[in-house]
């Protein structure tokens, strides 16, 4: 936290200057080029949804964003400072919190101890205690606090998660897939969570159920193959055809759509 | 010159038994991620069984290249079922119930045979180089080495049960998904991890001799050079052991045989620090 | 109803443990007043060797029970804490100091292998094969120091003989004036006491919670902002620490030998732990104890004539299998499982009842 405003004092506004910053970022696994060359930009409480087909490397972007993998190349810069390469414990103390994809969770703890260890790192003894029972309260867990975390259905390890990220306030938001497994209560819940955190934090939310897009989204990226197909406001998004062809499963770059995107052309030559 | 075709000789020799060693340990590890911690006792019990077999009147030879494979293969199959095929996926725990195993094995081969050393002279008598000599039976190990390995070689590479053994190396899922059974695949193989085993402690045996507390010297030293060589069972295993094999014996040579053990140890343990993967985990990434 | 099952939970939790604790209070201070009152000097010596043992179970139970670090090699610093001790003994006359050197030097000792291994991001199965190398290491180097220029000033390490003339403890301050076995006694079941609940009071703290969450998860815990590496090697020191207190105590109940680095003891540990249970404190302690009676007792009946067959090798292998294939969380699991079992059973009967009346009732 201290880190946020001695860089934002050092280079004076912090308006201008976005939160996070890639360019140029790369991970290949062997042959395989799971994120292309992506440049994205976000804004200090910006919210972005970012959709994709399966294996677009969205997922894997998130790995590259919070220190999980180290880029094959690229930087990313969070607030201007390089972190690409840095440990992920370095990335979170820098306020970056990140629900994955599979739920990283405290198994054998119960749900309000995995909460507590969240705020334990940001806070000392009650201040902790008292985070704990907010982020809980915020997310809806209250009730079943006491509960071993390893028995609980995927949609409530989702929540302890999702109260786990958001305990120590981290200015950064990262969610993999956070309306999986999750009844409509809870999405309706999720939905309102995510407003409410998006008037003090960014937030960076992946998701294939374009309902809840549409529900909580302004501006949608769009991976596929790696690379940020294209980019824009929801609405625009969510009706255009080329992004409706990837998810369909054909070629974005089949004969009649040519034309229209040369990064997908490139792409499909590529592989 | 006497001397370096001596020293030359020498490291072949450690590098050959290191292979011997642990070969059985690579094809159990390499394709189920099985660490057998019985495997010193599986070449403890393959030397008992080739010098039991030889003192009942089995040719020397029979009794190290078939009885005792063979007896210990049998064995192997049937620890698979009763123990192993329980814990597939579970790494801690297999090297746990093994290790139990291989306790039980040192009690009760004590029981049986004595807490004592037998053996058997080294056949094919000693050559001299020179002005020094050595045992020509150890250079027949280092041919038996080579020789299994690139039959290793050839059964991975051109053989069908290569190709599944492969596979199941690379993804079981997968191997799984093409219709061949993984199950069948491990019992088959654990078999002829064993039976590779057996071979070795059939074959050390007239170098070592045999007691029931032998297998802690060889587990040791296998277990390091599979890790040390990482994925690839074969050129990992034959990487592993020339390293080992070499340090050991030069810093044999410099110092005290003793003191050649340790530089191998404390050489693999910075090998694994600097590879966390081992060295094919690192390089060779293709090679078998 | 549910509500207030869920208050009554932890107070009743809370009293289980507190029960628990006050329970291992009394059998360790019935064990330290009780046993010299009637025991022969052959019975105390051979419960301090317990103790030791119990401390050395601890230091396992801890780094792997509740860190995740399984270590094959724990014997590595059991063995450095007593040849430290034996050697700066020998040197010194004194022993306080050495005492504390036994202890420091193996924490040191594992500050710096856990360097090794924790920085360099090595996983499970590879910190097992170093940590069991570097005790043979240890095993295999002392082995061979038989002779003068392997003396460490006025200390011959002794090779595979050991240091049979290891000094006893002398009271701090006062050179020569050494314990009594029974003083020694003492001493042990004491320190096993003070660490067993120390490790308790260690757990309950923040440090030791982030500890265990890093054991369920440490990609979590990175994630969360915690150094895992750091926790990791803390436990580990503290853990190499505690094995060199036990090898202290053993070194003064028997004499310092390079069997105290082999394989067959690091081996005995987690033979302990899996028995008694891992992810606990007083499994470990029980599980070496109930071994170390049955390793003894095997020991005698084997050497009557028709009882050849019992190898305390075999049995303890066998044992070992059993209980990783039937019984994987030891016999603290196996009797928490056998109580909750108990309890359903007796909360069934009134469960029943009152179900049939809620039919009948509208
Ligand atoms: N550790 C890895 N090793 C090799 N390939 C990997 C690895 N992780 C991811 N990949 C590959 O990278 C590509 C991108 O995967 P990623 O999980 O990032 O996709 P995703 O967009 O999150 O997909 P989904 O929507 O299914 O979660 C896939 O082809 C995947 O197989
Ligand atoms: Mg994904």
């Amino acid at each position: 936290m201290t880190t946020s405003s001695t860089t934002a004092s050092s280079t004076g506004s912090s308006t201008a200057r976005p939160l996070l910053q890639t360019r140029g970022l790369t991970m290949r696994f062997g042959g395989v080029v799971a994120v292309d060359h992506v440049d994205f930009t976000l804004q200090e409480r910006e919210l972005r949804c970012v959709i994709g087909p399966n294996g677009a490397g969205k997922s894997t972007f998130f790995k590259c964003l919070t220190g999980q993998l180290v880029p094959s190349e690229g930087d990313v810069l969070y607030r201007g400072t390089p972190i690409a390469g840095s440990g992920s414990h370095r990335i979170a103390r820098l306020g970056v919190g990140i629900k994955t994809q599979v739920p990283n969770v405290f198994d054998g703890l119960s749900a309000r101890d995995n909460v507590w260890i969240a705020a334990a790192k940001v806070a000392p003894g009650r201040a902790a205690e008292r985070r704990t029972d907010e982020a809980m309260a915020r997310v809806g867990i209250a009730a079943i606090g006491h509960r071993l975390v390893g028995q609980l259905a995927h949609g409530q390890r989702q929540l302890v998660e999702l109260a786990m990220v958001i305990a120590p306030e981290p200015d950064l938001i990262l969610l993999d897939e956070p309306a999986a497994g999750m009844t409509d209560e809870e999405v309706d819940r999720l939905v309102d969570l995510i407003a409410e955190l998006n008037r003090s934090h960014a937030l960076v939310v992946v998701e294939h159920d374009m309902q809840f897009i549409r529900r909580i989204a302004r501006i949608v990226t769009v991976f596929h193959q790696g690379a940020v197909l294209i980019e824009g406001g929801v609405a625009a998004i969510l009706t255009n055809e080329q992004v409706r062809d990837v998810y369909l499963g054909k070629q974005a770059a089949s004969p009649p759509h040519a034309s229209r995107g040369e990064v997908s052309a490139q792409r499909t030559e590529g592989s | 010159m006497d001397y370096l075709v001596i020293l030359l000789l020498q490291i072949g020799s450690a590098v050959a038994s290191l292979v011997l060693m642990s070969i059985g340990l690579a094809v159990i590890f390499g394709m189920m991620r099985v660490i057998n911690l019985a495997h010193g006792e599986f070449l403890m019990l393959g030397g008992y069984a080739a010098i039991t077999a030889f003192n009942h009147g089995v040719n020397l030879w029979l009794a190290m290249v078939v009885v005792a494979p063979l007896a210990v293969g049998l064995f192997g199959a049937v620890v698979e079922r009763l123990v192993i095929r329980h814990l597939y996926g579970r790494l801690i725990d297999t090297m746990l119930a093994t290790w139990g195993l291989s306790l039980a094995m040192i009690g009760f081969v004590t029981v049986v045979f004595g807490n004592t050393v037998s053996g058997i002279s080294a056949p094919l008598g000693s050559l001299s180089i020179g002005a020094y000599r050595t045992g020509a039976y150890e250079i027949f190990l280092i041919g038996v080495a080579v020789l299994l390995l690139v039959a290793g070689w050839l059964v991975l590479r051109f053989t069908r049960y290569g190709l599944i053994a492969r596979g199941t190396m690379q993804n079981p899922a997968m191997a799984a998904a093409l219709g061949t059974n993984p199950s069948a695949v491990y019992a088959v193989t654990f078999a002829v991890g064993s039976a590779l085993s057996g071979l070795a402690g059939g074959l050390l045996a007239p170098l070592s001799g045999v007691v029931p507390t032998i297998g802690a010297a060889y587990i040791a030293k296998a277990f390091i050079t599979v890790i040390s060589g990482g994925a690839a069972i074969l050129s990992g295993t034959a990487i592993a052991a020339t390293l080992l094999g070499a340090i050991n014996t030069l810093a044999t040579f410099a110092f005290t045989s003793v003191l050649g053990e340790v530089a191998l140890l404390v050489a693999a343990v910075v090998l694994l620090r600097l590879l966390p993967q081992g060295i094919t985990g690192r390089f060779f990434r293709r090679a078998l | 109803m549910k509500a207030g099952r869920v208050k009554a939970g932890p107070v009743k939790a809370g009293r289980m443990a507190l029960a628990g604790n006050l329970a291992v209070l009394a059998a360790g201070l019935a064990a330290l007043f009780g046993l010299p009152a009637f025991a022969e000097t052959y019975l105390i010596i051979n419960s301090t060797i317990f103790a030791a043992f119990a401390i050395l179970a601890l230091s396992l139970a801890l780094i792997w029970g509740y860190a995740g670090i399984l270590c094959f090699g724990q014997a590595a610093f059991f063995g450095l804490g007593g040849y430290t001790y034996a050697v700066a003994a020998i040197n010194m006359g004194e022993t306080t100091l050495p005492a504390l050197m036994a202890v420091l030097l193996p924490a040191l000792f594992a500050g710096l292998l856990g360097y090794f291994m924790f920085w360099g991001r090595i996983s499970d199965v590879y910190l097992g094969v170093i940590t069991l190398t570097v005790s043979l290491i240890f095993y295999r180097f002392v082995n061979q120091t038989a002779g003068e220029q392997w003396n460490i000033g006025d200390a011959p390490l002794g090779g595979f003989n050991g240091i049979p003339s290891t000094p006893i403890l002398n009271w701090p301050g006062r050179a020569g004036d050494q314990l009594a076995p029974e003083d020694i006694f003492a001493l042990s079941v004491g320190l096993l006491l003070a660490v067993y609940f120390g490790c308790k009071l260690l757990l309950a703290t923040r440090f030791g919670r982030i500890l265990v969450a890093i054991r369920e998860n440490e990609t979590r815990a990175e994630l969360l902002g915690y150094d895992v590496r750091l926790y990791k090697l803390a436990i580990f020191m503290l853990g190499g620490a505690m094995a060199g207190l036990s090898g202290l105590l053993f070194a003064n109940s028997v004499f310092v030998s390079p069997t105290m680095f082999s394989l067959p003891v690091s081996g005995q540990i987690i033979i302990w732990i899996i028995i008694g249970g891992l992810g606990t404190l007083i499994g470990p302690v029980i599980g070496c104890i109930l071994m170390q009676v049955l390793t003894n007792w095997l020991g005698t009946v084997s050497q009557i004539k028709g009882f050849g067959w019992v190898d305390p090798n075999l049995v303890l292998g066998v044992l070992l299998v059993i209980f990783v294939l039937l019984v994987p969380r030891g016999l603290t699991g196996l009797a928490a499982g056998v109580w909750s079992w108990l309890k359903g059973l007796a909360n069934r009967a009134p469960a029943e009842r009152s179900a049939t009346r809620e039919q009948t009732d509208p």
